[in-house]
């Protein structure tokens, strides 16, 4: 069986969850004859015909409000975001609209908000969003951050498949970097349970998404000196796996936050705060958290790379850490 | 100068030349005297909500649509028993037309447990759709797209099912408008719009929020057409819509219906509308639809004073019942304050 990249992954759980349901359709900006800005949706238009796969104008509010009203008449629509950031556009409709209406009114709203989130690829402050601390924030989302081809489509099915309105963030630095040959079958990887990316005593890295690769590449370096460190990949921030991190971090006595976002405010603080508040007994260290600065993310090649969380850098917090 | 200052009066010429008369209609007696009965529930459920208030007995705000009730109940009565309704705060006309028990209303403006959402939101927040309506968004201007997507999902499930949704003066100028107008008219769904131009936004009169005299002018901006109603003539209301919705139904895409009115209360029962001239109050107080529709109908021989009179006196008697029902019921259990966030339903392997 051929690998399949991360991004392919998330075009085969689209078409295959549009082949198995009929209530599955798809909106997005240029998202018909041209496959979306990355081409996630190339051929799905041929595939499916154009009312199922909905060109729609520059309107981010406008296409998510409708497909909160379509869903909510039974439809289970799939909206691209040309990039993650312009979510903002379509701030109150998903938190105000769509995250409240099961608690309110009893309506369910099951919808998938999904598109190319994260930097590494000279995006710009625009073009490189890590926005899980708003959306993790709102009451009434899931939030979902693959980090492998098998977790992206796994895990975007499921998405599909929850009566719940769920946030996708793609990591676009992922797209056509890391490939893997995928399970035969439905592949489903449930919402809520994290995974161990690698196994260690030493120290317990929480990360996900595109983070998951440094920490794997840090932990590889550090393993060479006897240094063991566990990564934890959370796969769904929203909700939280919260017993598999207290399970790694009573096995490691120290816990390292590693995540994309700026730091204050980051869904990162509050993984931390949970571990203080959950593990304080089992800790040799206070709990930390190694994220961007709280700037806007740069563009030329040697800002962003100061500004990203990096292996070298991860390794210099690990040592911090280890020596506490 | 100011529009509301000058009193933007109905436009239509008929109704500019005869304020009085209603439209001549063709609607059955029947038909008319149950617009009738639910232009009369309308006002007496509020009045009633409005005693509540002032016993203290309303959690929250209070929210009247009085002078409005035409609109309400025109539009709603224009629909047939399978599409989809999105009120606004003052739609509560609307919503017993869809089949919302008064005592519903009481219990959700008082927040009781048997209360639609379980005393989870307040005034007019909830929705049924298995009565067809949705429940309203405060971020005025949202439901435009919202209900456009259920206009889209009924072209998607190839069902024939109109959405219809309100907007005042002051929600025109919102993004979620305009995004909305457009999608819907891009997409050709079936979505009639009720434009309620009723002369304020909260104490912000309509000339400072925008520079045109007419809301269809913005429809006009996105190729969607768009009518101008006296909205304190239900027989006129009732027309448009029901021409809107038929049209809609048959593929010809989405409308709109600009309804000028006027707002006789403030914004809610806290607002005394001090900022309201007193002519411009009087002005439309003679124009009342509920006194106009009684007018026609005794005029025309269609009802007598006292028919108009029992039909009333029943309402007030069910609502006796409805009040009574509500006070009884009681407040949540405070554990219900957790629970309902997600549908449950976990996708395993």
């Amino acid at each position: 069986m051929s690998e399949t990249t991360y991004l392919e992954a998330i075009r085969q759980a689209l078409a295959e969850e549009m082949a198995a349901d009929p209530t599955v359709f798809l909106l997005g900006e240029d998202i018909g004859r041209f496959g979306g800005a990355f081409k996630v949706t190339e051929g799905l238009l041929d595939r499916f015909g154009p009312e199922r796969v909905i060109d729609t104008p520059i309107s981010e509010s406008g296409f998510v409000g409708a497909a909160i009203g379509a869903s909510m008449m039974g439809m289970k629509p799939v909206v691209e975001f040309q990039f993650i950031d312009f979510m903002a556009n379509a701030f109150d409709m998903i938190v105000n609209a769509a995250g409240t209406s099961r608690y309110r009114w009893g309506q369910k709203v099951p919808l998938v908000l999904r598109g190319p989130s994260g930097g590494g690829v000279h995006g710009s402050a625009f073009h490189s969003g890590n926005p899980e601390g708003y959306y993790c924030h709102a009451p009434g989302l899931k939030v979902v951050a693959p980090s492998t081809p098998s977790d992206a489509r796994g895990l975007l099915k499921a998405a599909i498949r929850d009566p719940n309105p769920v946030i996708f963030l793609e990591h676009k630095f992922l797209y056509r970097r890391i490939k893997e040959e995928l399970v035969e079958g439905d592949g489903i990887v449930p919402l809520g349970r994290a995974r161990i990316a690698r196994a260690g005593r030493h120290l317990t890295v929480v990360t996900w998404a595109a983070m998951v690769h440094v920490a794997l590449d840090a932990a590889a370096a550090l393993a060479g000196e006897g240094i063991e460190l566990e990564i934890v990949d959370l796969r769904t921030l929203k909700p939280m796996d919260d017993e598999a991190v207290l399970a790694s971090v009573r096995r490691t006595n120290r816990a390292l936050v590693l995540s994309e976002e700026p730091q204050t405010g980051s869904f990162a603080a509050e993984v931390a705060a949970r571990i203080a508040e959950l593990a304080f007994g089992f800790l040799d260290a206070p709990v930390a958290r190694l994220c961007c600065p709280d700037t806007p993310v740069p563009y030329s090649p040697p800002l962003e790379a100061a500004y990203l969380p990096d292996v070298p850098k991860l390794i210099a917090k690990a040592r911090q850490l280890l020596a506490y | 100068m100011s529009q509301a200052g000058k009193g933007f009066g109905p436009l239509h010429p008929a109704a500019a030349a005869a304020r009085d008369l209603l439209s001549p209609s063709d609607l059955s007696r029947e038909r008319q005297l149950e617009l009738y009965r639910w232009l009369a529930l309308n006002r007496a459920v509020e009045d009633r909500l409005t005693n509540l208030y002032r016993q203290g007995k309303v959690v929250g705000g209070l929210y009247s649509s009085r002078g409005q009730e035409a609109i309400s109940i025109g539009t709603a009565c224009a629909l047939a028993p399978q599409d989809v309704l999105a009120p606004l705060i003052r739609n509560l006309g609307a919503l017993l037309v869809r089949g919302i028990r008064p005592r519903e209303i009481f219990m959700q403006y008082m927040a009781r447990g048997g209360s639609p959402t379980g005393g989870k939101d307040c005034n007019l927040h909830f929705g049924d759709l298995s009565r067809g309506v949705m429940a309203p968004i405060s971020m005025l201007g949202a439901l435009i797209p919202m209900m456009a997507g259920v206009a889209l999902a009924s072209r998607l499930q190839k069902v024939d099912r109109v959405a219809l949704t309100y907007i005042g003066d002051g929600g025109t100028s919102t993004g979620d408008f305009h995004e909305g107008m457009n999608l819907a008219a891009v997409l050709q769904v079936p979505l009639v719009v009720i434009a309620e131009h009723n002369g304020y936004a909260y104490s912000t009169p309509t000339d400072r929020q925008m520079r045109i005299r007419d809301l269809a002018q913005r429809a006009a901006a996105y190729g969607i057409p768009a009518s101008i109603v006296d909205g304190n003539d239900v027989l006129a209301v009732y027309e448009a819509t029901r021409r809107a919705v038929e049209r809609a139904r048959a593929g010809g895409g989405p409308a709109m219906i600009e309804v000028k009115t006027f707002r006789m209360k403030g914004h809610a029962e806290h607002d005394d509308a001090s900022y309201v001239p007193a002519a411009l109050k009087a002005e439309w107080e003679a124009k009342d639809p509920i006194r106009r529709f009684e007018r026609h109908l005794v005029d025309r021989g269609l009802a007598s004073r006292e028919e108009l009179a029992t039909i009333v006196a029943g309402l007030q008697r069910e609502l006796d019942e409805d009040v009574a029902f509500a006070l009884d019921s009681p407040l949540p259990p405070a554990e219900r304050a957790f629970d309902g966030v997600y549908e449950p339903g976990e996708v395993t392997a």
